[in-house]
């Protein structure tokens, strides 16, 4: 065992070189561990040449290593010189396993058996995951490899790629068109594979190309000459034992979470959700004393956010006690206060105001209030208006705000009570407007922290829903009836998850409960000669079952959730205590009983009708609340759709008028939907990705290419692109004959690019700058294309 | 839910059309005019001039079609107003002229508009019928989608030809890349399979509707006692057929796509020539006045 040192930085990723050069600038004794051959592996694995943003821009850098936006090699070489400069005690391969001990005294077990003796350690290790490993005798065997840079580097090998995944399927494509491959599937098909990927390689097996051993398990890799190759595979197939000698053997079988390794050093997470960040104080320590966890791990993404706090914990560490990088960007949001208080006071006051924030640790509240903004609105200026998408999370600081659910329900609310929690949890549009009374000021909170922040809080997310429920029961069956009386029905109630697809309740079944939805959306399907055939789409907002329960029947149609469904449940004997408390619910009720039942009679003279819905919500368009739909009775092709929005953004049409599936005429092409809850929001790094009042999901400037959108669109409508420079005017294109006239795109290599530009996402805006609306819509010459929002979906399916 | 350019607005240009022309056709009757009706009376002046300004904005169409941002109606409207409008042309052009024609350049400029609208006629028409058959013909597929049906029985026909021997290999290869689609415009109209197919003995003859390679694998199967030879021949002539019905579907794809636009290089330069003329007209008119 080697001397105790002071420092032990794990990981040498920005936030890992920052602590490190930090430390060693100080003259404190450390040294960077680091599992790979190079440092920062994560942006090592990055493509040749990517552009790397140094976004958030307003927060300045704290680091001896600099950082500034570039392409990827120039800030990995400026890196790597850094840390030469500095003279950093970093030791490669040096894969930490194990961590024992506590504060002065901790113990660093290596992969190859060594141990480092630390007094303190800082654990910088990302979200990436180490590869999991074949797990069999010989996978340490040199010509196995699990990561594959560039496929065609190798040619006339054989190689055995083990793995079902996209990852694994999209090597295999690549390497077959110079080498002889193999893919070694456990299972009996290609379940997890995306489809298109799943296509590509059923073909290719089929087609001799590729060959594939189903329900095969790999038993052991031995090292030698085989047939003139480096080593051999050993196979269990369903017929017995195989053999493969090979140049190669490729690994993708995933990652193993980082989460079990951390928990193995006695980190612990405050609950099972795999968003859920470890609980760390405003020191960045987490629950094990003298160990601190920074960068992604901890929930910063971001490269600046990583390498700042790696100088901070350096500091803290030594017993320094410096205010955080971001101090100047909380003082200026509090100027606005009308109080005069610094700004950890500030903090304090409002954990200590708002109910909701007080279980929250500080150092995430911290982060939550840099994300945030301070409003303080003159009193009677409206927050928000009903009907918005716009999907903020407030709370009241001091003073009141009034809340007009409808004109016979307002309501006040106080200090301390927050508001905008129904659009945040159901991705709906505003349920009420609401105006600041006097002397009023607000926290207006961006969804993204407020998910954030409900994934790794319970006691949060356990108020929001309680209080949803609460809120919801009133404005939509008993306006008129005070939040404490309604407490006991709200305790009642349940929330309920379903999965796309699955029934919530089956035609024929006792009618027992009632279910408001609450996010997502549902269709109502009867079955006639077997078949089953939807009616009728219910949105979030709305709520199914009360036909059973008002006639206390059977159910008369099966309700099944057309993508991830959450309800609220009311059994039928709270319902009845709803009834007794609110007796003008009944009728109200029955009139929408009345309404549903006249649109089902108009559907049900038509299946064609029902099947169009199906078809429909096959689309994903279940989720959607603003969809291009094109009637192909009217659509001749020209491609003035895609041309106009590539016009009117930058040169890059966001629509694939001719992809896309079609039915009885009606076609839904390659375009954004603006869904519900939107898919591309959910990891965004710079939370560039914001929803408009009007619903329009759109990506800002600040977008820092990295693509993570473009992967969680399930509807492929994000693509990564330059923008092109601007057009020269349609006259001196026309007399002229300078650049691409109307409609024309650059031709490739044309456009001479700077070394700074970079790919970006980009998305359809569904034009909200523009006064007319969809550019698409308003340059179709026939009519064709229009863009529809769900609710008129009945009238489209019943109108054909 | 949808409109057509047609009944766009319940067919709100069609009555404007049909109230200019009822308004030029009541003056035309009703007014007793000192000399021939004719471009030089005041009836003449004020249809010539709303007829030529009407001619100058179905022109512009073609500019606002390509001003992406406008918010000026939309490219619908446009279009439904250009096809009503510009059908009341001819009754506006026509009394303008007062029904005299001659050898001369201002019954050119009524000829070329003339042509100009009956493309136009074409262009509605085409426009009101080819969609639903383009689908129809590709269930909903792309043009793409389609190619990639057959290059995927391609492969599966070069592989099953391979143990047949050189002469069947050869024939199925030559007639998979001796298959032809498209081609100049008259090709492309036409949408004729002029694919062509090496067949043993025979040499390079057409491969009409893949119809000769087809007979040529059918006979191979009516020959063959082998088990395995067989069932792989059956299993061909079931490919060859499916792949001769999607070239077909391309085929006719190509030709209809064609069809929607091929007015447009008749439709277009005639209108250019059509304003050139007018132009002179216009000038001529007022030279020899």
């Amino acid at each position: 065992m080697s001397d105790k040192i002071k420092i032990a930085v794990v990981g040498s990723g920005p936030g890992g070189i920052s602590a490190a050069a930090h430390a060693a600038e100080l003259g404190v004794p450390h040294v960077l561990l680091e599992a790979t051959p190079k440092h920062s592996d994560t942006i090592q694995k990055y493509q040749k040449g990517k552009h790397v943003m140094a976004e958030p821009n307003v927060l300045p850098l704290r680091s001896p290593v600099p950082f500034e936006q570039g392409t990827r090699e120039a800030i990995l070489d400026a890196w790597e010189h850094s840390l030469s400069q500095h003279q950093v005690n970093v030791r490669y391969q040096a894969r930490v396993q194990a961590i024992t001990g506590s504060k002065g005294d901790f113990t660093l077990t290596l992969a190859n058996g060594e141990q480092v003796a630390a007094e303190h350690v800082i654990l910088g290790i990302g979200v990436q995951g180490n590869p999991r490993k074949l797990g069999v005798d010989g996978d340490e065997a040199p010509f196995i490899q699990y990561q594959l840079d560039d496929p065609d580097e190798f040619k006339g090998e054989t190689i055995v790629v083990v793995g079902a995944g996209d990852a694994a399927i999209e090597n295999v494509l690549a390497l077959a068109r110079n080498n002889q491959v193999h893919i070694v599937n456990r299972r009996d098909e290609f379940a997890r594979a995306k489809e298109g990927n799943l296509a590509a390689i059923s073909s290719a097996i089929s087609g001799g190309e590729v060959q594939c051993f189903y329900s095969t398990n790999v038993v052991r890799v031995d090292e030698g000459d085989f047939d003139g190759k480096p080593g051999r595979i050993v196979l269990a197939t369903p017929s017995g034992e195989a053999e493969v000698a090979v140049d190669r053997i490729i690994c993708r079988l995933g990652a193993i979470p980082q989460r079990d390794l951390v928990e193995s050093f006695g980190i612990e997470f405050p609950n099972a959700d795999p968003n859920a960040l470890p609980v760390l104080s405003t020191r960045y320590e987490s629950n094990v004393e003298g160990m601190y966890v920074i960068g992604a791990l901890g929930g910063y993404p971001l490269i600046k956010q990583a390498m700042n706090q790696g100088y901070e914990v350096v500091e803290y560490i030594l017993g320094n006690s410096i205010k955080p990088a971001d101090h100047p960007l909380l003082e200026a949001k509090f100027e606005v206060l009308p109080y005069a208080l610094e700004v950890d006071e500030v903090l304090e006051l409002l954990q200590e105001r708002i109910p909701i924030f007080s279980q929250v640790n500080p150092l995430v509240f911290r982060e939550l209030m840099l994300d945030s903004n301070v409003v303080v609105p003159e009193p009677g200026e409206v927050i928000f208006t009903k009907n918005d998408y716009t999907n903020t999370f407030f709370t009241i600081l001091d003073g009141s705000v009034e809340i007009e659910v409808s004109e016979d329900l307002v309501i006040e609310s106080g200090q301390g009570n927050f508001f905008g929690e129904m659009s945040l949890l159901s991705g709906r549009r505003r349920s009420a407007t609401v105006r600041a009374g006097p002397f009023c000021v607000l926290i207006e909170t961006p969804r993204r922290t407020m998910n954030k922040l409900v994934n790794s809080v319970d006691a949060v997310k356990r108020v929001l829903d309680e209080t949803f429920i609460l809120r919801t029961i009133q404005q939509r069956f008993a306006p008129g009836v005070p939040l404490e009386e309604l407490r006991p029905i709200a305790k009642a109630a349940k929330m309920n998850q379903f999965r796309p697809g699955e029934v919530i309740f089956e035609e024929g079944d006792k009618a027992d409960a009632l279910h408001l939805i609450r996010s997502g959306s549902v269709t109502v399907a009867k079955t006639f000669d077997n078949r089953e055939i939807p009616m009728a789409y219910v949105a979030a907002g709305n709520y199914v079952g009360e036909m059973g329960l008002l006639g206390n029947s059977d159910r008369s149609a099966t309700v099944r959730a057309t993508v991830k469904t959450e309800s609220i449940s009311l059994d039928s004997a709270t319902f009845l205590d709803l009834l007794q408390k609110s007796p003008e619910l009944l009728e109200r009720m029955r009139d929408d009983v009345k309404l549903r039942t006249q649109q089902n009679v108009r559907l049900q003279a038509d299946a064609s009708a029902g099947d169009m819905l199906s078809f429909l919500m096959q689309q994903g368009l279940g989720e959607a609340t603003d969809v291009l739909l094109i009637d192909k009775e009217l659509c001749v092709g020209c491609d003035n759709c895609e041309v106009a929005c590539a016009e009117t953004h930058h040169g890059t049409s966001r629509l694939n008028r001719s992809a896309g599936a079609v039915f009885a005429h009606i076609h839904v092409p390659t375009s954004c939907r603006h869904c519900e809850d939107p898919h591309c929001m959910k990891d965004c790094p710079p939370d560039a990705i914001k929803r408009s009042p009007g619903g329009e999901v759109f990506i800002q400037d600040n977008c820092i290419g990295c693509g993570n959108c473009e992967q969680n669109c399930p509807y492929g409508v994000i693509q990564m692109s330059y923008r092109p420079p601007k057009k020269p005017g349609i006259w001196s294109w026309l007399l002229f004959g300078a650049g691409p006239g109307p409609g024309q795109a650059y031709d490739k290599g044309e456009v001479p690019r700077g070394p700074d530009e970079q790919k970006k996402a980009v998305k359809c805006d569904m034009c909200k700058d523009l006064a007319g609306g969809p550019a698409c819509v308003r340059a179709c010459p026939t009519g064709a294309a229009l863009r529809l929002s769900p609710e008129a979906f009945v009238d489209l399916v019943s109108s054909r | 839910m949808y409109q057509s350019f047609i009944t766009y607005r319940g067919g709100r240009w069609f009555w404007v059309a049909l109230l200019l022309c009822a308004v030029s056709i009541g003056l035309y009757v009703w007014h007793d005019l000192p000399q021939p009706p004719g471009g030089g009376t005041w009836l003449g002046y004020t249809l010539g001039t709303i007829g030529a300004l009407l001619i100058l904005w179905l022109t512009y169409l073609g500019r606002r079609k390509r001003n992406y941002a406008s918010n000026l109606g939309s490219v619908q409207g446009w279009t439904s107003a250009h096809v009503y409008l510009g059908t009341s042309l001819i009754i506006i052009a026509t009394l303008h002229a007062g029904f005299q024609f001659g050898w001369n350049v201002h019954t050119l400029a009524y000829v070329l508009m003339l042509l100009v609208i009956l493309s136009g006629f074409f262009g509605v028409w085409a426009y009101l019928r080819y969609p639903e058959i383009l689908t129809d013909n590709t269930g909903g597929k792309t043009r793409d989608d389609l190619f990639r049906e057959v290059a995927e029985i391609d492969k599966q026909l070069l592989r099953q030809a391979a143990p047949l021997g050189a002469e069947m290999e050869t024939a199925v290869a030559s007639s998979v890349e001796r298959t032809q689609i498209g081609g100049g415009v008259i090709a492309q109209l036409r949408a004729r399979d002029d694919s062509r197919v090496v067949l043993p003995g025979q040499g390079l003859v057409a491969n009409s509707e893949q119809k000769p390679i087809l007979d040529l694998v059918v006979e191979q199967l009516s020959q063959t006692s082998h088990r395995e030879q067989a069932a792989i021949l059956r299993e061909m002539s079931n490919l060859i057929g499916a792949r001769a019905r999607l070239l077909q579907r391309i085929r006719r794809d190509v030709q209809i796509q064609g069809l929607l636009r091929v007015w447009l290089y008749f439709h277009v330069p005639l209108a250019f020539a059509c304003v050139a003329a007018l132009l002179v007209h216009v000038i001529s008119v007022f030279v020899y006045w």
